[in-house]
């Protein structure tokens, strides 16, 4: 606001929105603090009153990580690729976990919020946006077990790879994103989204590499099996982080498609809806 | 004079009747076809080619609303429940689109729709001026600035490190307030915020709303209040049934809204689509005013009583309810509040009211009013709960005062009450 009140008045026009919304970058860029605090506020309030407290940052993936290796490599013995299975399922449960918080509070974020929608303009584009970024956090604490537990197993880093992981941190915030703009947008109106995600995210789980090697998916499938964009992601992180699997190649350009395609349907998707929001949530 | 806002011609129409057609189920056949074909009516509706939309009634909330406003206006806007002055005010601060019509406006619109919006209860004050601030669409730097401005003025400094869910309602709302008061946009939009705290703090907001105004900001001020819009407002606009039916002047506003209830003669009726779902499981039926006689008037003797009979339903038990009666002057002060409910022998016996129709019956004394028009405001809430339904301007009556005390001299006389009082005359001397 201040950066309107210093010049010239702006003069909005509000009138009914036809087809496809403009995207409205500018007024996402006045707001852009607003999805630095909303992050901070959900950080600074999810563990509040937890014994706990951010130790469940790292006990959440760490006890997943425990049962995969009990049943997936003690029990029904899968193959790693010669990295030993916690790291293995590590790596992926890395951006797996940050998917499924952004997927989770991401499609719930507008619903969570009503009452800023519906008494207050703001973007509502920053809603799933600060659900997304606030798993990021955790994330990072994760992180940080990865590098402990590679440590202890004495698996080396793929040091050459390594810069690419940034760019597979972006793909899955955008898929993350991609997807929750879309079923935020339905949830406003259709509460469907609550009762389908946590079938929704079991199911992906096992649509993704993420306790097996996508290599034991036979090679007629591949194509079709990486059309699930988090499949590139995960096989993408082991690639740069334990310099397993083949990079990128076909499997990979599929994902970061179907990924892009998810993010930019569910942009225009989310603005076409957005004006509606208000009166239907 | 430059156009702060200019309104032109805007509607806004709204889906009703949609929960519905949750109960069309008559078998068990009806009840399978439709959840097996459900997925399908889901992908349906997403694309906007629902076949459900043609069985929805529509209302328009707001219709054919036109008017400007000039910078450095102050504007009140009036009008009963359900008129469109929400309505109108989400569409002005941009968080509903119209569905017909054009709207400009000339800088940024800050809305004190609901203060308090985005406040979390584990975080502490300090922390939540800062995410409310943000919320509102302050800058950081801007927050710093008036950190200590907005921290005085919500009088809760030595609990700005609490969190707010440590506060007491009243602490929570005035802090809340304080934050959306400093917040300086071109064009503030101000709706009911005056409900908020104690006398004294209302007295304050109002201060802080006068002085928005002298800054030369625009401000569209919606209030029940009617004192409250008579004080910060030269000019008003009045709603009814979503259409701008009148624009003057504060005090010929005011004058026409509260005698728009002149027409019904002593009685009001709500039809079943003027009560807000929101008011469930409390419904209005009607409110009464009889003289002695049982007759319904719109005239009353002040030398006789009076009884107020309001009739409601209620769908389902209500524990703690109360339902009142606010009678105020034309110019919007009130002259008092009742419930039906304030002696403790009738509180203790309908502690919970079952599901039914009920009339609460009011008789209010001979030598009580004077010569003037009053409204009649009602009420249904259960105490520090929820309020279920508020109609501040319900119905209007006249007082007639032949044979009130002192009519012996022909003057008008100062006061809403004209109680005949117990003189004695001694002569000590």
């Amino acid at each position: 606001m201040t950066e309107l009140t210093k010049h010239e008045p702006h003069t909005i026009y509000i009138k009914p929105s036809k087809g496809l919304a403009a995207l409205n970058l500018r007024d996402l860029w006045i707001y852009r603090e607003l999805i630095f605090f909303m992050v901070w506020r959900d950080v600074k309030v999810k563990y509040k009153q937890t014994l706990l407290g951010m130790a469940w940052a790292v006990i959440q993936p760490l006890m997943t990580m425990l049962v995969f290796t009990f049943l997936f490599d003690k029990v029904a013995k899968l193959p790693t690729e010669g990295i030993p299975y916690p790291v293995f399922s590590f790596t992926a449960l890395l951006p797996w976990g940050l998917f499924v918080t952004a997927l989770n509070q991401g499609s719930r974020s507008l619903v969570a919020h009503n009452n800023m929608v519906t008494k207050i303009y703001f973007p509502r584009l920053i809603l799933p946006m600060s659900a997304v970024f606030s798993g990021l956090v955790d994330f990072a604490i994760a992180f940080v077990i990865l590098v402990a537990l590679m440590f202890y197993y004495q698996v080396t880093p793929a040091w050459n790879l390594l810069w690419t992981l940034p760019l597979f941190l972006l793909l899955a915030i955008v898929t993350a994103l991609g997807v929750a703009l879309w079923l935020s947008a339905i949830n406003v109106q259709y509460r469907d989204v609550n009762q389908a995600l946590p079938f929704l995210t079991q199911f992906w789980l096992f649509a993704t590499p993420v306790a097996y090697s996508a290599t034991v998916i036979s090679a007629k499938w591949q194509v079709l099996y990486f059309l699930n964009p988090m499949a590139g992601v995960v096989n993408g992180f082991r690639w740069s982080l334990l310099g397993i699997g083949n990079g990128p190649d076909i499997t990979l350009w599929v994902s970061t498609g179907i990924s892009i395609l998810i993010f930019v349907s569910g942009l225009f998707y989310f603005r076409s809806m957005e004006k509606t929001f208000a009166d239907t949530i | 004079m430059t156009t702060a806002i200019s309104v032109k011609n805007i509607g806004k129409q709204y889906k009703i009747g949609a929960a519905e057609t949750k109960f069309r189920y008559n078998m068990l056949r009806d009840v399978i076809v439709d959840t097996v074909s459900a997925p399908i009516r889901l992908a349906k509706a997403m694309i906007g080619r629902s076949d459900r939309r043609l069985n929805q009634n529509y209302v328009w909330a707001l219709k054919d609303v036109s008017f400007d406003l000039e910078e450095g206006k102050v504007l009140g806007i009036v009008g009963r429940n359900g008129a469109g002055k929400s309505t109108l005010l989400k569409i002005l601060s941009r968080v509903t689109e119209p569905t017909t019509g054009t709207v400009s406006v000339r800088g940024r619109v800050g809305s004190l729709l609901e203060v308090g919006t985005g406040f979390h209860p584990e975080l502490t004050g300090r922390e939540n001026i800062y995410m409310n601030g943000a919320i509102l669409g302050m800058r950081r730097s801007e927050i710093d600035s008036k950190f200590d401005e907005i921290v005085d003025f919500s009088e809760v400094t030595q609990y700005i490190d609490t969190p707010v869910k440590r506060y007491s309602s009243g602490m929570y709302l005035r802090l809340a307030f304080a934050v959306a008061a400093h917040l300086e946009p071109e064009i503030l939009v101000v709706d009911e915020v005056l409900a908020v705290g104690d006398a004294e703090f209302q007295k304050k907001c109002l201060g802080k709303m006068g002085d928005v105004a002298q800054q030369g900001r625009t401000v569209l001020f919606v209030s029940h209040n009617m004192s409250a819009i008579l004080r910060l407002t030269q000019e008003a606009i009045v709603l009814n049934k979503g259409q701008l039916i009148m624009r003057g002047p504060t005090q010929e506003a005011v004058d026409y809204y509260l005698s728009s209830g002149q027409s019904q003669a002593g009685e009001r009726t709500w039809e079943a689509d003027e009560v807000p779902a929101a008011s469930a499981p409390f419904a209005p039926i009607s409110l009464k005013i009889k003289e002695r006689g049982g007759k319904i008037v719109d005239t009353v003797r002040s030398t006789e009583p009076v009884t107020v009979e309001f009739e409601y339903k209620l769908s389902s038990p209500v524990t703690g309810l109360r339902v009142g009666l606010y009678v105020g002057t034309m110019r919007g002060e009130y002259v008092f509040t009742s419930f039906d409910t304030d002696s403790p022998a009738l509180y203790e016996k309908f502690d919970t009211r079952s599901a039914g129709r009920y009339i609460s019956r009011a008789e209010i004394p001979a030598d009580m009013f004077n010569e003037s028009r009053y409204t009649v405001g009602v009420n249904a809430s259960s105490f520090g709960v929820r309020r279920y339904f508020m109609d501040e301007n319900a119905l209007a009556f006249n007082v007639d005062i032949s044979g009130a005390p002192g009519t012996q001299w022909a003057e008008p006389r100062v006061g809403p009450v004209r109680p005949r009082l117990a003189w004695k005359i001694e002569k000590i001397g």
